[in-house]
């Protein structure tokens, strides 16, 4: 994978996945070592996101490798009218690969075609955001002890939700059963579905958040958002009809561990935060264990 | 005898005559194929009767002879187009263009967030349909469907 950018998380093969998750796994037992001494990493967020940002910086302070770069477009040459283009340009003579979060779809793809160095897209817009589900598909790994054959619920937004869509994809590639949890105005659109057909996987589709979870082995909570609803009434009806409580918890598996790729809002009540099952904030540390991997594996270090 | 005035319009001795393109994207073929800067004798006609186009028109470029890759990126506008390959005055092959696998440049991606409609970039898709033409956006990975389609 030495040189190769990481866009989407189809860049990867399921082989070069697996090899990346391993890889975060013995980050995990020892986090602290100094593959990047001496590398210079550009962290460009064009865009403020502050948790996507620390997880990186903490994966390359964990690997000893020096940071470059700026958390807001605003404090950059970008403010100047200076092109992604010639950035992008100008960056790759300084560093040794480009972290860059940007809020233009497709501009990592291009950043990834002018950049002489790696690229690891941290977010473009509302198309792709690959180390999520790096670290999505990390985490069901570690809960289930596997990622085969798992039926998987996503509730929320499923409709622009981009990182459902993305794990979607790439859970498809281990006979995924999926049920998809959504207010009819935000459900699954149609191509996702088709994708799976033609895959001949099962999903499901409810509007109704019951006792059907008793199946589960993964529950992916998303936030509903108040800004996808042209009309305040229809959100201020659905907001309350998915929130995951305590209660509902009772007849799902042992196994089963609930996911949300954070921030939440309300649709996860506090209760459910000391519930074993709950595992949304140890996802969010498997995020810097997993960016240490794809990092190494695209330097060549691993 | 002097030659009739018509026979250099109608008929070629060399080249390729594309006929039953959609009259109103007689321009844009012209734009892709980069007519408007030969040196070649080119005729066109344009809302010329057809039974099946309704109105169609005609282009015949005297002494050019195309490369497949390079006809079928007329396929976007010109679904119908028939190629008939002109040597000394006779038709010796004829020709359907086919939607390519791969467009670049020619289209538009509808996506008003795709960076190709905020930096330039030339655009470029993989065709996901061929016959009701649909487009995935090589970069914001966006469909663009055949009502949506722009030619640049």
């Amino acid at each position: 994978m030495k040189n190769r950018s990481l866009v989407s998380i189809d860049d990867f093969s399921t082989e070069e996945i697996i090899q990346t998750l391993d890889l975060a796994g013995e980050f995990e037992k020892k986090p602290v070592q100094k593959l990047l001494d001496g590398k210079v990493i550009a962290t460009l967020f064009f865009e403020p996101s502050t948790r996507t940002r620390l997880s990186f910086e903490s994966a390359i302070n964990r690997l000893g490798g020096k940071i470059v770069g700026f958390a807001d477009s605003s404090t950059s040459s970008v403010s100047k009218g200076e092109t992604l283009h010639d950035t992008i340009k100008m960056v790759s003579s300084y560093s040794d690969l480009i972290v860059m979060r940007h809020p233009v779809e497709g501009s990592a793809r291009y950043a990834s075609e002018i950049a002489s160095v790696p690229v690891i897209n941290a977010g473009d817009g509302a198309n792709q955001h690959p180390t999520q589900t790096m670290l999505d598909l990390f985490s069901i790994r570690k809960t289930q002890g596997t990622l085969d054959n798992l039926n998987i619920f996503m509730v929320g937004d499923l409709k622009y939700g981009r990182t459902v869509h993305s794990l979607m994809m790439a859970m498809s590639r281990w006979n995924t059963t999926f049920n998809f949890i959504a207010p009819e105005e935000l459900k699954m659109p149609d191509e996702f579905k088709l994708y799976l057909e033609n895959l001949g996987l099962k999903y499901y589709e409810h509007t109704d958040f019951t006792d059907i979870i008793s199946k589960a082995d993964i529950i992916y909570m998303t936030r509903v958002q108040k800004e996808r609803f042209s009309d305040p009434i229809e959100y201020e009806k659905v907001k309350n009809v998915y929130v995951l409580r305590n209660s509902m918890l009772k007849n799902t598996k042992p196994s089963m561990r609930i996911l949300h790729p954070l921030p939440r809002v309300n649709e996860i009540n506090p209760d459910v935060d000391s519930n074993p099952k709950a595992y949304y904030f140890e996802q969010a540390l498997n995020g810097v264990f997993t960016r240490q991997a794809i990092l190494c594996k695209l330097m060549g270090i691993k | 005898m002097k030659e009739p005035k018509q026979l250099s319009v109608s008929a070629i001795e060399n080249g390729t005559v594309i006929d039953h393109i959609p009259a109103k994207n007689l321009f844009k073929v012209i734009q892709i194929l980069g007519l408007d800067r030969f040196d070649n004798q080119i005729t066109f006609g344009t809302n010329l009767e057809s039974k099946k186009l309704g109105k169609k028109a005609i282009i015949k470029i005297a002494g050019k002879f195309f490369e497949d890759a390079d006809i079928n990126r007329i396929a976007l506008v010109a679904p119908d187009a028939k190629l008939n390959i002109i040597r000394d005055y006779e038709v010796v092959e004829k020709k359907v263009v086919e939607v390519p696998d791969f467009i670049t440049g020619i289209a538009k991606c509808m996506n008003p967030k795709c960076i190709t409609n905020y930096e330039q970039v030339k655009t470029m898709f993989r065709v996901v349909s061929k016959k009701n033409v649909a487009l995935k956006c090589h970069y914001c990975e966006k469909i663009t469907t055949q009502e949506n389609l722009q030619i640049i």
